[in-house]
């Protein structure tokens, strides 16, 4: 068995083609983003080396606007935090707790989490739409008449928060799916002595099951803020980053600089900078959130 | 002893509950509706209610867009990406399987120096973003002359992929026995005959939650799939959606049976399996 298990040939036979894959795919195209960043070039010209010429355009540059567009994913991030997912722990925790049609509401929540984002974005451009779509003949029937008229989404005002409102709306069902996981482990016997010693559902929620939540919540919340950071088809069916950039996000950015304006070494830039942003997150949220043992209080 | 007694829940819970349903089937409710009415019920007559007469040839206009002529429907735009995102999707899966699964092996089974690291290296993969590669494949595709084929999207879904399903692969081959593969040795087996023989039987479970997971990444993604075949030949679903029922703005009912035929599939497996369709995407989250 020892002979088996050291077996070089086969370990090299077993681990090439996913080598191949990962080196070919991912490290390597990493590795050629950082260096295009360094570079003036637009694909068919010469390269040219300039150093960190593009970071520094990246952040005084006020035509192209990257500061902007990471505020707007922040911006998202935090809707996400603040919104989406205290929203998703609420509908987890009512369905957890064995009430008729758990499985019901289950299953209907998760629907938009599997749909095509394309489709969504689709169908949200005509629930936008000014004069024909659902939303404003919904205004219009309720009285606010004024309101009725929003082009929500090429008015720099309201198109941010209505290209963001389907990406929220979208990945509720799912963080609430983590969530549901997280509190069905939740020990029953904890949940019974708790309400022995006479906790309402409310202690319960908050003494008991969020805390023991926290290692998936911090998922959840390493997931939202990555997810932001990153987002990009929603945004760019809904509005290519439009009116004017107001949409503007990190990504749409980068695919617009690097294949509209040819601007390779710019365009990497913003990749490297994307990458750079959803790791640091993702570090300062998992040393943010602390997840204490709870044996050894 | 089990005391299931439902809990009582507050009306106010049930309130929300039943407004976030609402939410989330509306619009579903009104895609399938104006996908089977005519643009003056659409835009006024009957907004939300029912179609009063059922347009179904607003799905044989969908499927037909794009041909030349009105007979050939091997140049719909709509069947093509259907069929461009079905090729791809199945590929991609048996590309992620395979080299995940071969790879898992040696990563958790075998004996070798640099295991740790190499392990590590791949859970890398699960936090980087896909915009990282896009432009050094696109030029990597271009020199080969690839851009415009199935492998173009292939490739680099299976890479993105490898990752979550190394990872769903481990956690699911750590609770193998290894007595089973002791005793397989002493009845002769090598090191491949363990693996064909012994593990990959026992893997079904892990294997259809990386099936799932990998499936929808492929059949929903749009940067790559945007960028690398812009050509209709090959454009997925999303692409075709996108690019050629974006333009088509006059007719509405049309562009809702194409965004039902493109939701269709998903949501009629989802109808069967949804359980182990959110089992899977549990298993591709918590043990991140």
């Amino acid at each position: 068995m020892e002979s088996i298990r050291k077996n070089k040939l086969a370990i090299t036979v077993f681990m090439l083609p996913a080598v191949i894959l990962f080196a070919g795919i991912i490290i390597i195209p990493i590795i050629m983003s950082f260096i295009y960043s360094l570079q003036d070039w637009n694909g068919i010209t010469e390269p040219k080396f300039i150093g960190f010429d593009n970071y520094i355009e990246l952040f005084t540059s006020k035509s192209a606007g990257f500061p902007k567009t990471t505020l707007n994913a922040l911006l998202l991030a935090v809707l996400s935090v603040f919104i989406q997912l205290p929203l998703s722990l609420a509908l987890a925790l009512m369905i957890s707790k064995g009430i008729k049609g758990e499985r019901f509401f289950m299953t209907v929540f998760f629907i938009p989490v599997l749909m095509s984002t394309v489709v969504i974005g689709q169908l949200w451009l005509k629930i936008y739409n000014p004069n024909y779509g659902v939303l404003n003949v919904l205004l219009d029937r309720i009285g606010l008449h004024s309101l009725a008229k929003t082009a929500w989404l090429a008015e720099p005002k309201t198109v941010l928060l209505a290209a963001f409102l389907p990406n929220l709306w979208q990945y509720v069902g799912y963080h609430m799916l983590l969530m549901y996981a997280g509190i069905k482990s939740v020990s029953p016997d904890v949940i019974e002595a708790a309400k022995i010693d006479g906790a309402n559902d409310w202690q319960i929620n908050t003494r008991i099951i969020i805390p023991l939540l926290k290692p998936v919540i911090k998922i959840c919340v390493i997931f939202a803020v990555t997810g932001s950071l990153k987002t990009f088809d929603l945004i760019y069916v809904l509005t290519r980053g439009g009116p004017d950039h107001a949409s503007e996000v990190p990504s749409t950015l980068m695919v617009n600089m690097t294949f509209d304006e040819s601007r390779y070494g710019y365009g990497s830039a913003i990749a490297v900078m994307i990458i750079f942003l959803c790791f640091f997150f993702a570090i300062l949220i998992k040393k943010g959130i602390k997840t204490e043992d709870y044996d050894e209080k | 002893m089990k005391s299931k007694k439902l809990n009582k829940v507050p009306v106010g819970a049930y309130v929300v509950l039943l407004i976030w349903t609402v939410l989330c089937v509306f619009p579903l409710y009104w895609m399938f509706t104006f996908s089977l009415k005519e643009n003056a019920e659409i835009f006024g007559e009957n907004v939300l209610g029912l179609p009063k007469n059922w347009m179904w040839s607003n799905y044989a206009d969908a499927m037909r867009s794009g041909t030349l002529s009105t007979h050939q429907m091997r140049d719909s735009t709509i069947l093509l990406g259907f069929k461009n995102s079905i090729i791809v999707s199945v590929f991609t899966i048996a590309l992620t399987i395979v080299c995940a699964l071969m790879a898992c092996y040696a990563l958790t089974r075998m004996e070798w120096r640099g295991r740790e690291t190499a392990n590590n290296i791949f859970m890398l993969g699960l936090t980087l973003p896909i915009h990282a590669a896009l432009l050094p494949v696109f030029l990597m595709l271009k020199s080969l002359k690839m851009l415009n084929s199935y492998q173009a999207l292939i490739v680099p879904y299976a890479a993105f992929s490898l990752a979550m399903a190394i990872m769903i692969f481990g956690s699911f081959m750590v609770n193998i026995p290894k007595e089973l593969e002791e005793s397989a040795c002493l009845d002769g087996c090598g090191t491949f005959g363990i693996f064909f023989r012994i593990i990959l039987p026992l893997m079904k479970p892990a294997i259809s939650t990386v099936i799932i997971f990998t499936f929808l990444q492929a059949w929903n993604e749009l940067m790559f799939a945007n960028i690398f075949n812009s050509e209709k030949r090959f454009s997925t679903l999303p692409v075709a959606i996108n690019t050629f029922f974006g333009s088509y703005t006059t007719k509405w009912g049309p562009i809702g049976a194409a965004l039902v035929i493109a939701t269709f599939p998903t949501l009629f497996v989802y109808a069967f399996i949804s359980r182990k369709i959110q089992e899977s995407l549990i298993a591709g989250a918590i043990k991140g």
